[in-house]
C-alpha cells in the first residue's frame, strides 16, 4: 500500500525561489500518474521531494498513509529513474543494476538472476559488463530504468526516462514500462515531455505551470474539459487553436463565422462559471475539423469556411493543414508562456491574422494553396474566459454526457 | 558495432568513430608532430638521468674520464652508500617525513577542497586565492626566521620540524588540485545511491570515494614528490641523521680526503632517489589520466 499524497506542499529552494506552490495531489495506490509541464515549472522539484531528496519548505508528504516529511531517502522504498541517468561510472553495468540489491544483503545468485532478468526485458544482456562511459544515451538511459526495476520498491519515479531514445525504442520501452508496472502495480509517478507518453501510459495526468498544478485527470478528461487555457494548449498534439469571439444570444460570432451554440455546450455554459455573454476565447482543436466534402449533415452540427490552405502536410492516414484566419491578436498571459515554452509558432498570430492548423482525413482532395471549404464540429467547441484563462464550460457529467473523444484525441467526425 | 552505424540511418553515431576516412590525414599529421615533440622532450630529460645512472656504475678512478657509458662497470659505489650509516637513516627520514607531510597535508586538503566544491559560503574564492598566493610565497625567505625559532623551540632537527613546513607548503597545491578534481565529481550520485537504500555514509564510501579516489592519488602523488625533493628546508633545518633527508645528506657525503668530491657515491643515491619517483609516476599515470568519470551524466 503506497499511495502518495502531497497535502498543500511548498517547495521553496534557498535563494527564495518557490519551485512548487501548495501542491495537492493524490496519486491512489498503484496508480500511475504523469507529471507534465513546460521546462522548470517544478516536475523534477516534485519528484526529488517525494524521493526525499530536496527538503519540504511547507506542508506535509504522505506515503502510504504517513507523513514521510522527515524520512531519510533510503527508508522511502523508492526507485527512481533520474532525468540525467546518474549511474555510477566506476561499476558495471550488471554492478549498477545490482547495487541497491546489494546494499540491502540480498543474495548474490538472487541479484544475478533479477539483473539477468531486467537485462533481458531492456535488451541490455550483451553490455551486462561494460562501464557505462562505453555506452550510447539510449543505453545509459535503459540501464537506469533498469537499475529501478530489479528492484521491488513501494514507489517508481521516473523523470523523462524515456527522453533519450530513438522513436522505435521509445514505443518499445514505453509499452515495457506500462507491462511491468501493471504487473509489479506499483504506484509511479512519470515526469514526461511527450504528449503519446502522457496520453497512453497514465491513469491520470497532472499539468503543472510555474510551479502550480492546473489540473488533474484521465487523460480523456483533460483532453476533452481543459480547466484553462494552458491546459487546453498544453494538451493534445497538434494543440489547439485558439480564435477570439463574442457570444451573442444562441450562437458565438467567430472570425471563420457565426457558430450556433448546441444545446449540450449551452448547458454546460450556463452551469459554468462565466455565464453565457460577452467575449470569450474560442478552443478549436485540429481534429474536429473536416474537409467539408466529407462531412455529410454539416449544417446541423457545425460552421462551414472557405479558408486557404498555405502548407499541407501529408502523414499518410491524414494531412496536416495550415491556414490563416482574420482576426485580432488572442492574447493570454497563460498562451504566450506555452508558445514560449513550445516555441509553438502554431499559436503565434501573425499580421493581424491567426495561424490555424486543422487535421483532414486521408480521403479529403486538398491541395496545398487552395481554398478549402472546411466544417468545424461545434459539439467540441471550447470557451474560455480572456481574462481569467478559466474555462466556461462546466464540467460535463450532471445528467449530460459530451461526446468524449479517446484519449488519443483521434476520433474524427462521425 | 561501429562500422553499421556509420552510414546514413545512423540514429546517434558513435561516440569516438566520427568520419574516420576523412580524419584520418589530419590525424596522421598531428600524430607526427606530437612524437616529434615528445621525441624532443625525452631526450631532453632522459640524457641527465643516463649520464648519472651511467656515472654511478662508474669506478672511483674513472668517474671524471669524460666518456658517457662507463668503461670499468661496477656496483661498488651501491654497496658503498648503503653501508653508510647516514645514507640508510637519511632514506627512512626521507621517506617518513615525506609520508607523513603528504598524508596531514592532503587529509587537511581534502576536507578543505570538499567544502569549497560542495558548499557556499562567502569568500570562497579568497580561500583559494590566498591559497595559490601562499604557493608562491618563496620557501628561501621562511629558512632564516624558522632556523631561529625552530633552535628556540626544539625542533630543529627533527621530524616535526620538517613536517610542520612541508605540510604548510604542500596544503595550498593539494587544496587547489583537490578542489578542481572534486568540482568534477557527479555529486548526485550520492542521491542514486541513497535512493537506492544507502546510508549517507555508505554513498559516501561506495560510490563518492572511489570517484574521488584517482584525484586524491595524484595529490598525493604531486605533494610527495615536492616533499621528497626539497633541499632548502631540509638543509638548513637539519644537521644530523636524526632528521637529514637524503637530498641532505647527499651533500654531506665526504670524500677520502677534503679534497676528493665522491661523486660515484652522489650519483648512486641520486639514482636511489629518483628512480622510484619515477616508477611511482609511470604506474598511477595511466590511473591519474583514466577518465574514470566520464559518461556519468548525460551529455
Ligand atoms: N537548487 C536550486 N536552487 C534554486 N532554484 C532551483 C534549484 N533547482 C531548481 N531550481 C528552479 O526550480 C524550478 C523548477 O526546476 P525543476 O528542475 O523542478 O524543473 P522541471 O519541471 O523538472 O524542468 P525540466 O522539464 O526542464 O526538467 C526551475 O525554475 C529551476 O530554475
Ligand atoms: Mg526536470
Amino acid at each position: 500500500m503506497a499511495e502518495i499524497q502531497f497535502d498543500d506542499v511548498t517547495k521553496r529552494y534557498a535563494d527564495g525561489f518557490e519551485a512548487v506552490k501548495h501542491l495537492n495531489l493524490q496519486v491512489p495506490d498503484g496508480d500511475l500518474m504523469i507529471l507534465v509541464g513546460p521546462s522548470g515549472c517544478g516536475k523534477s522539484t516534485a519528484l526529488r521531494m517525494v524521493a526525499g531528496l530536496e527538503d519540504i519548505s511547507e506542508g506535509q508528504l504522505k506515503i502510504g498513509g504517513q507523513v514521510v516529511n522527515e524520512r531519510a531517502p533510503k527508508d522511502r522504498d523508492i526507485a527512481m529513474v533520474f532525468q540525467n541517468y546518474a549511474l555510477y561510472p566506476h561499476m558495471t553495468v550488471r554492478d549498477n543494476m545490482g547495487f541497491a540489491l546489494k546494499l540491502a544483503k540480498v543474495p548474490d545468485a538472487e541479484i544475478n538472476q533479477k539483473v539477468n532478468e531486467a537485462a533481458k526485458i531492456l535488451d541490455l544482456e550483451q553490455h551486462l559488463e561494460r562501464k557505462p562511459a562505453n555506452l550510447s544515451g539510449g543505453q545509459r538511459q535503459r540501464v537506469a530504468m533498469g537499475r529501478a526495476i530489479v528492484r521491488s520498491p513501494s514507489v517508481f519515479l521516473m523523470d523523462e526516462p524515456l527522453s533519450n531514445l530513438d522513436a522505435k525504442l521509445r514505443v518499445q520501452m514505453r509499452t515495457e514500462i506500462s507491462r511491468i508496472q501493471q504487473r509489479m502495480n506499483t504506484t509511479t509517478i512519470y515526469v514526461t515531455h511527450d504528449q503519446t507518453e502522457a496520453m497512453t501510459l497514465g491513469d491520470r495526468i497532472a499539468v503543472m505551470r510555474a510551479g502550480i498544478l492546473q489540473q488533474v485527470g484521465p487523460p480523456s478528461e483533460l483532453y476533452g474539459h481543459p480547466n484553462n487555457l494552458f491546459v487546453a494548449g498544453f494538451i493534445g498534439s497538434p494543440s489547439m487553436n485558439f480564435l477570439p469571439g463574442e457570444i451573442e444570444g444562441d450562437s458565438v460570432k467567430l472570425p471563420i463565422g457565426n457558430v450556433r451554440i448546441p444545446d449540450e455546450l449551452r448547458r454546460r455554459l450556463e452551469g459554468g462559471p462565466g455565464g453565457a455573454r460577452g467575449g470569450v476565447i474560442a478552443g478549436l482543436r485540429p481534429e474536429h475539423f473536416e474537409d467539408a466534402g466529407l462531412v455529410a449533415d454539416r449544417a446541423s452540427r457545425g460552421v462551414t469556411f472557405t479558408a486557404r490552405i498555405d502548407v499541407l502536410e501529408s502523414m499518410g492516414s491524414e494531412f496536416y493543414a495550415y491556414f490563416m484566419v482574420e482576426s485580432e491578436q488572442v492574447s493570454s498571459r497563460e498562451l504566450e508562456e506555452l508558445a514560449a515554452d513550445t516555441g509553438g509558432t502554431d499559436l503565434q498570430s501573425t499580421r493581424g491574422g491567426t495561424q490555424m492548423t486543422a487535421r483532414l482525413a486521408a480521403e479529403s482532395r486538398v491541395r496545398q494553396g487552395q481554398d478549402l471549404e472546411l466544417w468545424f464540429d461545434a459539439n467540441h467547441l471550447q470557451l474560455f474566459d480572456p481574462d481569467s484563462g478559466r474555462s466556461l464550460l462546466a464540467q460535463a457529467g450532471a445528467g449530460t454526457s459530451t461526446p468524449t473523444p479517446t484519449a488519443g484525441g483521434l476520433q474524427g467526425p462521425s | 558495432m561501429s562500422a553499421v552505424e556509420g552510414t546514413g540511418g545512423a540514429i546517434r553515431p558513435a561516440a569516438r568513430g566520427g568520419d574516420r576516412s576523412g580524419a584520418w590525414n589530419e590525424h596522421t599529421k598531428r600524430l607526427t608532430g606530437w612524437s616529434g615533440a615528445l621525441f624532443v622532450i625525452s631526450v631532453c630529460s632522459l640524457i641527465p638521468v643516463l649520464w648519472i645512472v651511467f656515472l654511478s656504475l662508474k669506478t672511483p678512478a674513472s668517474a671524471t674520464d669524460g666518456s658517457f657509458i662507463p668503461h670499468h662497470w661496477t656496483l661498488s659505489n651501491y654497496s658503498a652508500i648503503f653501508s653508510l650509516g647516514t645514507f640508510t637513516a637519511a632514506l627512512r627520514n626521507s621517506i617518513g617525513i615525506g609520508l607523513i607531510s603528504t598524508a596531514l597535508a592532503v587529509l587537511l586538503a581534502s576536507s578543505a577542497a570538499y567544502a569549497i566544491a560542495r558548499l557556499d559560503f562567502p569568500g570562497k574564492r579568497a580561500i583559494l586565492a590566498v591559497s595559490l598566493a601562499v604557493a608562491m610565497f618563496p620557501q628561501i625567505s621562511l629558512v632564516g626566521p624558522l632556523y631561529n625559532l625552530w633552535r628556540q623551540v626544539g625542533l630543529y632537527d627533527t621530524w616535526p620540524g620538517l613536517i610542520i613546513p612541508y605540510m604548510t607548503f604542500a596544503l595550498p597545491l593539494s587544496i587547489y588540485t583537490l578542489s578542481a578534481f572534486f568540482r568534477d565529481i557527479p555529486w548526485e550520485l550520492e542521491q542514486a545511491a541513497q535512493v537506492d537504500g544507502a546510508t549517507p555514509f555508505q554513498a559516501f564510501t561506495k560510490v563518492i570515494v572511489p570517484l574521488a579516489a584517482p584525484g586524491i592519488v595524484t595529490t598525493f602523488i604531486i605533494v610527495f614528490i615536492i616533499c621528497w625533493n626539497d633541499f632548502v628546508f631540509a638543509i638548513s633545518l637539519t644537521s644530523t641523521s636524526a632528521a637529514q633527508t637524503v637530498p641532505a645528506a647527499i651533500s654531506s657525503f665526504s670524500g677520502v680526503s677534503q679534497f676528493t668530491v665522491p661523486y660515484g657515491d652522489i650519483a648512486a643515491a641520486a639514482v636511489v632517489v629518483t628512480v622510484p619517483v619515477m616508477i611511482l609516476v609511470l604506474i598511477f599515470q595511466r590511473r591519474i589520466v583514466a577518465g574514470l568519470t566520464a559518461g556519468a551524466v548525460k551529455g
